[in-house]
């Protein structure tokens, strides 16, 4: 594989997910990796088709949406920068669960999911920093999930 | 209309529960079930000034009272009261029409700390008619711009047709010395703003918490996870108000209708110190 471009490689290093991790794991994850800038409207995953990047937000907004046949498309949730797109790459099937759509232009730096995941199997300590992140998003999300079935509004 | 509502007898001053007849000015619908009515004194008699987060006793003739938030004042003993159609008075109340009477009294209870936001950051988090009884209070920092830190205003409704004062938020999205977050349960693609709960946006908010104050107001629910939240930034318990509600008959803490704890809610509240408030709520980490 290529070998990844300084910048992006810094770009990784400085995004809340991975800053502070060792920079021999940001190093392998840059390999392949892309920065990639897509207009409003842009669909960036399709619910049901291959997770094969983790995206981490750089700039702009993106809506995780839910389709049902009977009823228009809902957002119900938006990641901004700094925030990441999903675990779907890590958990098999690895296909997404949801539409993921960019609200206006947005910028991120997709990591592929392949060789991603290749490199935690293969250091289990990094595996474990990685997880030890992607937890609490996963946690936050499922919280934040519960809230909303509560109805924060209700009285 | 107001001519049906006779001028209750005075033999030695006003009765505390005797309501002061108002006529509605205007009305604007604020979203399918809330309208800010525009109430002004019909006659001499008016209430007096109401502090920021004081409520008001609104009366809708034949039917009963509700307390409802003083969301904002103008000249002329004009007073402004956003309110949702809940029930049957607030049913009543949001169906005036300019002209129509209303029954007021207050001002009551106790409201924001204004004073001890003075010289401190100051983040007001609401939760869809949460920011009506907030709006006072915000008007008080900006006319005092200076007096005040940093200014984050947080607000989240269920949907997008559910937000009030919507030429006020382009207002303050617009100005350079605050910081607006518009936040969304749940949108359609022609939302553009943040979606997620009011909670998500806190740990994004720019406040110095060990000088913040913060000012909480919503269903319960949502100000006991944003009370949790703000703790978690590091804001501590006594610097966080929240302002409950309660059924209240008398509003005078005569009758104990509205009593949470030991505290009268009418009279002690409705702003209160989260701090006290904690355990009540079943918030067990402060
Ligand atoms: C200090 C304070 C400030 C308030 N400010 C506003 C405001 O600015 N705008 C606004 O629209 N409303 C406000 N409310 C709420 C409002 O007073 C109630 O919605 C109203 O009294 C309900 O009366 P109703 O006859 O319309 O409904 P009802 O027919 O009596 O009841 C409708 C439903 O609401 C519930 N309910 C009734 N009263 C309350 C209450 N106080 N709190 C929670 N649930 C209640 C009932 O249990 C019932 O489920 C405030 C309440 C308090 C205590
Ligand atoms: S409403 Fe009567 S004591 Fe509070």
């Amino acid at each position: 594989m290529s070998a990844p471009s300084r910048d992006l490689e810094a770009a990784i290093a400085r995004h809340p997910f991975f800053a502070g991790l060792a920079p021999e794991l940001v190093h392998a994850v840059s390999a392949g990796a892309e920065a990639r800038v897509v207009a409003p409207g842009a669909l960036i995953a399709r619910e049901g088709t291959p997770a094969d990047v983790f995206c981490l937000v750089v700039a702009g907004k993106i809506a995780l949406e839910v389709g049902a046949p009977d009823r228009p498309t809902l957002t119900v949730q938006t990641l901004g920068p700094g925030e990441v797109l999903g675990w779907s790459w890590l958990i098999p099937p690895h296909r997404w669960r949801f539409d993921a759509r960019a609200v206006k232009e947005t910028r991120f730096l997709a990591l592929p999911a392949d060789a991603l995941r290749g490199i935690l199997a293969d250091h289990p300590a990094w595996g474990f920093d990685v997880l030890r992140r992607l937890v609490p998003v996963l946690a936050e999300r499922l919280e934040n999930t519960r809230v909303q079935l509560v109805d924060l509004h209700a009285r | 209309m107001l001519a049906e509502a006779a001028e209750p007898d005075e033999p030695s001053g006003p009765h505390p529960f005797a309501p002061i007849p108002y006529v509605v000015r205007s009305v604007v619908q604020e979203t399918p079930d809330t309208v800010t009515l525009a109430i002004a004194p019909h006659g001499s008699r008016r209430i007096p000034p109401a502090r920021p987060g004081q409520f008001a006793m609104l009366y809708a003739f034949g039917l009963g009272e509700s307390p409802i938030g003083v969301s904002g004042s103008a000249g002329e003993g004009v007073l402004f009261h956003t309110v949702r159609d809940a029930g049957r008075i607030t049913h009543a109340l949001t169906r005036l029409t300019p002209g129509d009477g209303v029954g007021v009294r207050g001002p009551y209870g106790r409201g924001w700390p204004m004073e001890a936001a003075r010289g401190r950051d100051v983040v007001i988090v609401a939760g869809g008619l949460g920011l009506p009884p907030l709006r006072p209070a915000l008007r008080t920092i900006l006319r005092d711009r200076d007096a005040y830190g940093r200014l984050e205003i947080i607000y989240g409704a269920r949907t997008p047709k559910d937000l009030v004062y919507a030429a006020e938020l382009q207002e303050w999205r617009r100005r350079g010395d605050l910081r607006l977050q518009v936040t969304v349960d749940a949108a359609g693609r022609d939302w553009y703003g943040d979606v997620g709960v009011v909670t998500t946006r806190i740990p994004d908010a720019r406040f110095d918490p060990a000088r913040t104050v913060a000012f909480v107001c919503g269903p319960e629910i949502m100000m006991k996870l944003t009370a949790r939240a703000l703790l978690a930034r590091g804001v501590p318990a006594s610097a966080t108000w929240v302002s409950m509600e309660r059924n209240m008959k008398c509003a005078l803490g005569f009758c104990g209708h509205c009593q949470f704890g030991p505290s009268f809610v009418c009279r002690d509240g409705p702003v209160l110190s989260f701090e006290g408030l904690a355990p009540r709520l079943g918030v067990r980490e402060v």
